[in-house]
């Protein structure tokens, strides 16, 4: 998926978090450290969804001291300004001068299209974040590149099935930004809610950044569907939620979507108008299992919030990278080595049990969640339901 | 899992339907359209008088919605929120001049878009780091977070409502400045000859000064307004501000009837190119704007 353009920024900020230099004279040896750079927006509107992967990866990496199979890790960090010159750019630094063992990374779909190719072609191992765009895992995969997030299609194409059948909902108004990643998500759960039943009464695709929705929502009341599903994030997330609710639709037709609608500091800004929306993701902060409840308690320690998802993808990049590490002993030479340990990597993650398909995007659960008030002020999202167990993208095209 | 009752909608007569919806469109078009009069009245006052190309114009407005988010975890009620933002921005517009405007004046545009372009970074980052990057949202006046029904099934927000006279409002009160007023008399000579009012004994400067103060503070009363449907990010007024610029040059650079003319037009183009034609609305207020300069090349009230 992709979460707009904002290319005012233009100095590149660089990072380098070093590892503490105690830890090198621990290891006894100048060990050559295991580099990971990280193609993340740090500025403007997405900085929070940067920050959060890159918070959820330290969480990781300090759990084992920044240090796996005797090799220190070392993470660098810039500024891909969620612009795909940008990224690209930062991404051959990583590649050429830095020569980066990972590439973690990136938050958009279109950053992670135009990084594949500088990946792919050098060999460099790049694990995407949160990007969901599905050719990548698709008919565009790599050996090289893995998923630990998540593919447009994955929550969207159960939340269709789900909502024609067990919410018994067959006419609805669908909305999402026009660009690769809301159409993506709209056509998948086009194929789960069509297949069973569904009927679609309109498509409307604002520009990404819209920031009036009334005509559209006019549109909506005009067609009175039985509800509404849309994909919307970051900004424009909360602009369309609280437009909903003060134009009075709220009350009227049921909202439903994709979880990044009501995610993270996405939701804290929409408030009481979020209550009651309905979405399909493959985890909530509230999730009742230990790996979960320990990930939320460790995080909150060490950052003082709330993990979001992008936090969640992050702490499992972290996990992915440290499991492949200790399976080879350390060595990133044998790229066919490490390659095969990447695939390998099992693990229980906060959002249940973490595998990789064929096409190296997580098999997972799809959960349904509803906003709720859950007292004292707090509004979060409860897990009412499983839309899909282990749900793997089809990876239609791909021969790993 | 429980299932919801379907609504049952009972048929209605199709043609008053189609009626009712295009009425409620129309009106989404005046609104928007008087928002977007908001941010363009101050626009081209500062460049009819000033002839600066003011970029930051959308700092101001991004400014005043952040003021506004302030004052109102502070507890100060809305309207008391609109003055006190509006004072501050007028104040922090004269700083502005006084500081960097005020030296570039006798330089030819591009420095001055160089100039402003600059104040968009500077700000940015002032308020990433007075207020953090994090979306953030303002709460609507709880007497004006209702909808109210409209042609049947329709309901309109009535934040929108009171929008729409906040705009009538402050385009009346603005006619009202630059028609009846010593100081509107000294902006309408200062804009069309500037020498002259120097010669006449007026400190120009001063003029200066006072409008670009008028010019912040318009455009942050609008952020301050827009900023309860709008989500809130450093940034957030680069958006709006593009649009701004095509009411601007459609209305014809520096004049006040054609910032109004221009945006009901864009306004009410928008919202039926959103609405109908929804794989054009992107260029539908470009299309528009290429169709007023082919006929009118200085846009629709050009002075001079």
């Amino acid at each position: 998926m992709s979460w707009a353009v904002n290319p005012n920024r233009s100095t590149l900020a660089i990072f380098v978090v070093g590892l503490p230099m105690v830890l090198m004279s621990w290891a006894g040896y100048a060990a050559e450290p295991v580099k990971l750079g990280l193609v993340l927006p740090y500025s403007a509107v997405y900085a929070s969804l940067g920050n959060d992967i890159t918070n959820g990866l330290e969480l990781a990496l300090s759990e084992v001291n920044y240090q796996v199979a005797g090799r220190p890790i070392v993470v660098l960090k810039q500024d891909s300004q969620v612009s795909p010159k940008v990224g690209l750019q930062i991404t051959k630094k990583f590649i050429q001068q830095d020569k980066v063992d990972f590439l973690v990374g990136p938050v958009a779909s279109h950053v992670a299209n135009a990084m594949r190719k500088a990946a792919h072609d050098s060999k460099t191992f790049m694990i995407i974040a949160n990007a969901g765009s599905v050719v990548l895992t698709r008919e565009l995969c790599s050996p090289y590149i893995f998923r630990t997030s998540f593919s447009n299609w994955q929550p969207n194409y159960p939340m269709g099935i789900w909502m024609a059948r067990e919410e018994g909902i067959k006419r609805v108004a669908i909305l999402a930004p026009n660009y690769a990643a809301g159409r993506q998500m709209m056509e998948a759960f086009k194929e789960g809610f069509l297949a069973n039943g569904g009927e679609i009464l309109s498509e409307q695709y604002p520009a990404l950044g819209e920031s009036d929705f009334q005509p559209y929502l006019t549109n909506i009341a005009q067609g009175n569907p039985e509800a509404v599903f849309v994909f919307f994030s970051g900004a424009d997330a909360v602009k369309f939620v609280r437009q909903y609710a003060q134009a009075g639709l709220k009350d009227q037709i049921p909202l439903y979507g994709s979880g990044f609608l009501v995610e993270g500091k996405v939701l804290s800004a929409q408030g009481q108008a979020a209550v009651g929306i309905k979405t399909a993701l493959h985890w909530a902060d509230t999730m009742d299992n230990p790996v979960s409840k320990k990930f939320v308690r460790d995080y909150k320690a060490k950052f003082g919030e709330i993990p979001s998802l992008f936090s969640l993808q992050g702490y499992d990049t972290g996990h992915m990278i440290i499991q492949a590490l200790e399976a080879t002993g350390g060595d990133t030479s044998d790229k066919m080595r490490l390659r095969r340990a990447l695939e390998d990597v099992r693990f229980e993650s906060p959002r249940g049990p973490f595998k990789l398909s064929r096409s190296h995007n997580p098999i997972q659960n799809i959960y349904i969640r509803e906003v709720v008030n859950a007292g004292y002020g707090v509004i979060e999202n409860q897990i009412i339901a499983v839309a899909a167990e282990a749900l793997e993208d089809p990876g239609t095209g791909c021969d790993l | 899992m429980p299932r919801r009752s379907p609504p049952n909608p009972l048929p209605r007569p199709r043609h008053l339907d189609t009626a009712g919806y295009i009425l409620i469109q129309l009106l989404n078009g005046v609104q928007y359209g008087l928002l977007l009069f908001l941010l363009a009245t101050g626009l081209t006052l500062v460049f009819g008088v000033m002839g600066i190309i003011n970029l930051a114009h959308g700092s101001f407005f991004m400014i005043g919605a952040y003021l506004a988010l302030t004052l109102t975890r502070l507890g100060m009620p809305f309207a008391v929120t609109i003055v006190l933002s509006l004072i501050a921005a007028v104040a922090i517009g004269i700083v502005t001049e006084l500081v960097t405007l005020r030296h570039i004046y006798g330089r030819d545009h591009l420095d001055q878009v160089l100039l402003t372009f600059g104040l968009i970074l500077i700000f940015n980052e002032t308020v990433r780091l007075l207020w953090g990057a994090d979306i953030q949202s303002l709460p609507m006046p709880e007497a004006l977070s209702g909808s109210i029904p409209l042609f049947g099934r329709h309901r309109y927000p009535a934040y929108r409502l009171f929008v729409t006279a906040f705009g009538l409002l402050v385009g009346a009160g603005l006619w009202l400045l630059i028609n009846r007023t010593r100081l509107g008399m000294i902006i309408r000579a200062g804009a069309s000859r500037r020498e002259t009012v120097g010669a006449m004994g007026i400190n120009i400067n001063l003029v200066f000064t006072a409008v670009f103060g008028l010019g912040a503070g318009l455009a942050a009363v609008s952020g301050t307004v827009a900023a309860p449907i709008l989500s809130l990010y450093p940034g957030m007024g680069e958006e709006i501000i593009i649009i701004t610029f095509v009411v601007v040059v459609i209305g014809g650079l520096g004049s006040l009837r054609g910032a109004l003319l221009g945006s009901l037009l864009i306004g009410v183009a928008d919202t039926f190119g959103k609405a109908m034609l929804p794989e054009l609305s992107s260029v539908m207020v470009y299309v528009m704007m290429v169709v007023v300069l082919l006929f009118k090349p200085r846009g629709l009230f050009s002075r001079g």
